[in-house]
């Protein structure tokens, strides 16, 4: 035939199977984009794994804390049974001390040695002793935290080698922790006050309770108010509005919603909950509302996606069977719509949680010394709470802050996968 | 034989046994169909999309307890049409209709109509299987529920199970009533569908192409049922396959362009079409 005539008319030819410089051109070009691509994910992936390890490295100190254990005499006279609040627990502490050393008498080497220990173990013993009262007369033991300086004597994160000018412990003080140490009377068990702590001017005593139960709080409020709000809303649009000009302005409105800065929300939340409606300051009631104000677009945003991504099929076999507008919606549309509508929930309830801007301005940033009865009360939050203590000067808070980091790290992986997990779950074909 | 007279039959509701569906006699009942009585009667209803005209000034009369087939090229309108007798159009924001569809002589799209009360007695059965993806139990018993036809309880196990055994899909689920719809292969959902539709007690069942997704012998047991049906329903089918109108239909209407061309019985139809588009779409000419 004619490709054979063709052929024998020009055997140089190649034949078609043979590649020329073009294709390997373009194979070339694949392949390279293939590179491109995995040198970005790895760049990414990267960045990340030095971020958080470096934020796991800062926090490792604070996973743990130092406590000390004295024996503490607590006499007769010196606390009033019928109102154990009132003793004078300092004093007590202090002659326990004393006892351990003796030598000690100074005013300043007093003053000195008082620095190792925390200024909280009087109220741990005055909540001991309230808790039981029968203590009262008797000797017992105690443990509490060491200072800032202890801990931090104790975690090696002081230099012994440094000349005693350049380091915040004197060599007494070495002395003295190095004394209660062979006395076994220093331990580092895990550091459960980080958690159930509110926050503290000391380091040692400073924990995030106040800041998680404020965060509840106003999650709680945030996913009360836009929940609602963002699923009609959305389904109004979606469903029932008509197409029109002013719902387009609408649609536009609420994609310009989302991508407005927080700091702006914070801002309307200052003039409008607490100038206007004069509403608590640093109340989690008004970090919610702000923050339901930032979530409300993605709850719309991700609504009308689920919505839009039920099958028309559906809505046509309620209608089919004589189902009204609003049965359509409320018992096929809106339940299968459902685990997406949730997902973005979530998502957006995580953003929120991170927020701290909008925070700032309303005040949630105020020193804080215990958790919130209510979501009236004041309160700090997760993110303002790294705030704050990222701008404390106490060596004790530089870990502390990445441990409350690694802790709001924690929550919101655990909302993203379960997110994630349920976008799987619930995940239909059609 | 069964005795399948429709003279005799017309306006009661008539049992007939399960046998012999295949060979049920067509030419007999076509032959007598003049003597139905008008179920839907539709005049000048012309449709629009926004600024696009899509039906012309159709008007028809379709037979209680026949099969009616609209056969035409895609994009006649036939299915636009269908979906006028039901008012499903009215959930298409750009679609108007104009003109008169009675139904036993009540406009449809008078006002005092509502339309949720008109689609439990014209149910729809569409293109592809649509199941509710709830268990079978649930997908009949969803009409007959939101209607307030019955309570939950016996009276809703009768419906249920009536429906699926009218819809001839009862002794394949039986066993299996609250297990998803879904799960059932892509004839029985369309039978259950049609289940669905029967559930809320309609006079007229309109289908949309109910078998252009289902295979062969799935298409078989839709179109015998099909046949089984018209002994109780008025049935409308829009279908692209000739053979199918032939097969199911007593009367049979072509589309051509948003006009309604001719209608006349099938048989006569296709053996003997009046117009000339008529013929050649038969033929296989066009469309």
């Amino acid at each position: 035939m004619s490709d054979t005539t063709a052929q024998s008319g020009k055997p140089k030819e190649r034949a078609w199977y043979e590649p020329d410089a073009k294709l390997s051109r373009r194979h070339a070009a694949d392949r390279r984009l293939r590179i491109y691509g995995i040198a970005a994910i790895v760049f990414a992936l990267s960045m990340l794994a030095t971020l958080v390890g470096t934020i796991a490295i800062t926090a490792a100190p604070a996973v743990t804390q130092t406590m000390v254990t004295l024996e503490v005499e607590v006499p007769e006279g010196a606390v009033d049974p019928s109102d154990p609040r009132g003793g004078s627990y300092q004093k007590i502490l202090n002659e326990s001390v004393a006892r351990i050393f003796p030598e000690v008498d100074t005013p300043r080497e007093l003053r000195e040695l008082r620095q190792i220990f925390s200024n909280g173990g009087q109220y741990a013993l005055r909540d001991k002793v309230v808790a039981d009262p029968s203590l009262i007369g008797r000797t017992f033991e105690i443990t509490f935290p060491l200072s800032d300086i202890g801990d931090q004597l104790h975690k090696g994160e002081i230099d012994r080698n440094l000349p005693p000018d350049y380091r915040r412990v004197s060599d007494q003080q070495i002395g003295w922790y190095d004394r209660l140490v062979a006395q076994d009377r220093i331990s580092a068990p895990f550091n459960w006050g980080l958690i159930f702590n509110a926050d503290s001017r000391f380091p040692e005593l400073a924990g995030l309770w106040g800041a998680l139960v404020g965060s509840f709080y106003a999650l709680l409020i945030c996913f009360l108010v836009s929940f609602p709000v963002g699923i009609s809303a959305a389904v109004y649009l979606e469903e029932f509005a008509p197409k029109n000009r002013l719902t387009d302005l609408i649609e536009v409105n609420i994609n310009n919603l989302a991508a407005v800065p927080s700091i702006v929300f914070g801002l309307l939340g200052l003039a409008v909950f607490l100038n206007f409606f004069g509403m608590p300051r640093s109340a989690p009631i008004v970090g919610g509302l702000v923050l339901s104000l930032m979530t409300l677009p993605t709850i719309i945003i991700a609504t009308r996606a689920a919505l839009k991504a039920v099958p028309p099929s559906i809505r046509e076999a309620a209608i089919g069977v004589g189902a009204s507008k609003m049965q359509t919606v409320g018992h096929h549309v809106l339940p299968l719509a459902m685990p997406g509508i949730l997902t973005g929930t979530i998502i957006g309830l995580a953003q929120a949680l991170g927020e701290t801007a909008p925070l700032l301005l309303i005040g949630m940033n105020a020193f804080i010394t215990a958790a919130p009865d209510s979501m009236f009360n004041p309160s700090t939050a997760l993110p303002t709470q790294i705030y704050i203590w990222a701008d404390s000067p106490e060596r004790g808070f530089t870990s502390r802050t990445s441990a409350a980091i690694i802790v709001l790290l924690g929550f919101l992986v655990c909302m993203n996968a379960i997110a994630i997990y349920m976008r799987k779950r619930f995940e239909r074909r059609w | 034989m069964t005795t399948l007279d429709t003279t005799e039959a017309s306006g009661m509701i008539m049992t007939k046994t399960a046998e012999d569906t295949g060979t049920l006699a067509k030419t007999a009942t076509a032959a007598r169909a003049g003597e139905h009585e008008t179920k839907i009667s539709a005049s000048a209803v012309s449709v629009f999309y926004g600024e696009k005209q899509a039906l012309f000034d159709v008007t028809i009369d379709i037979p209680a307890r026949q099969v009616m087939a609209f056969i035409g090229p895609s994009g006649c309108g036939k299915s636009t049409f269908l979906r006028c007798i039901n008012r499903m159009n009215d959930t298409i924001d750009i679609c108007s209709v104009k003109g008169k569809i009675e139904i036993d002589g009540a406009n449809i799209y008078d006002p005092k109509i509502d339309p949720v009360l008109l689609r439990a007695r014209v149910g729809m059965v569409f293109q592809k299987p649509n199941p509710f993806p709830k268990s079978i139990y649930d997908n009949i018993a969803y009409g007959p529920r939101i209607h307030g036809v019955a309570k939950a309880g016996s009276a809703m196990d009768e419906i249920v199970e009536t429906s699926l055994q009218r819809a001839g899909l009862w002794n394949e689920v039986k066993d299996r009533l609250h297990e998803p719809g879904t799960g059932l292969s892509g004839g029985q959902q369309q039978r259950l569908c049609i289940a669905r539709a029967i559930a809320v007690n309609p006079d007229v069942i309109l289908m949309d192409e109910p078998c252009s997704a289902l295979d062969p012998i799935a298409t078989a047991k839709v179109e015998e049922l099909i046949d089984e049906l018209r002994t109780r329903y008025t049935i409308v089918i829009v279908t692209h396959s000739m053979q199918q109108a032939a097969r199911v239909s007593q009367k049979a209407a072509f589309f051509h362009l948003g006009n309604l061309i001719e209608v006349d019985e099938t048989d006569r139809m296709f053996t003997n079409p009046t117009d000339q588009r008529t013929q050649d779409y038969i033929t296989g000419r066009f469309g």
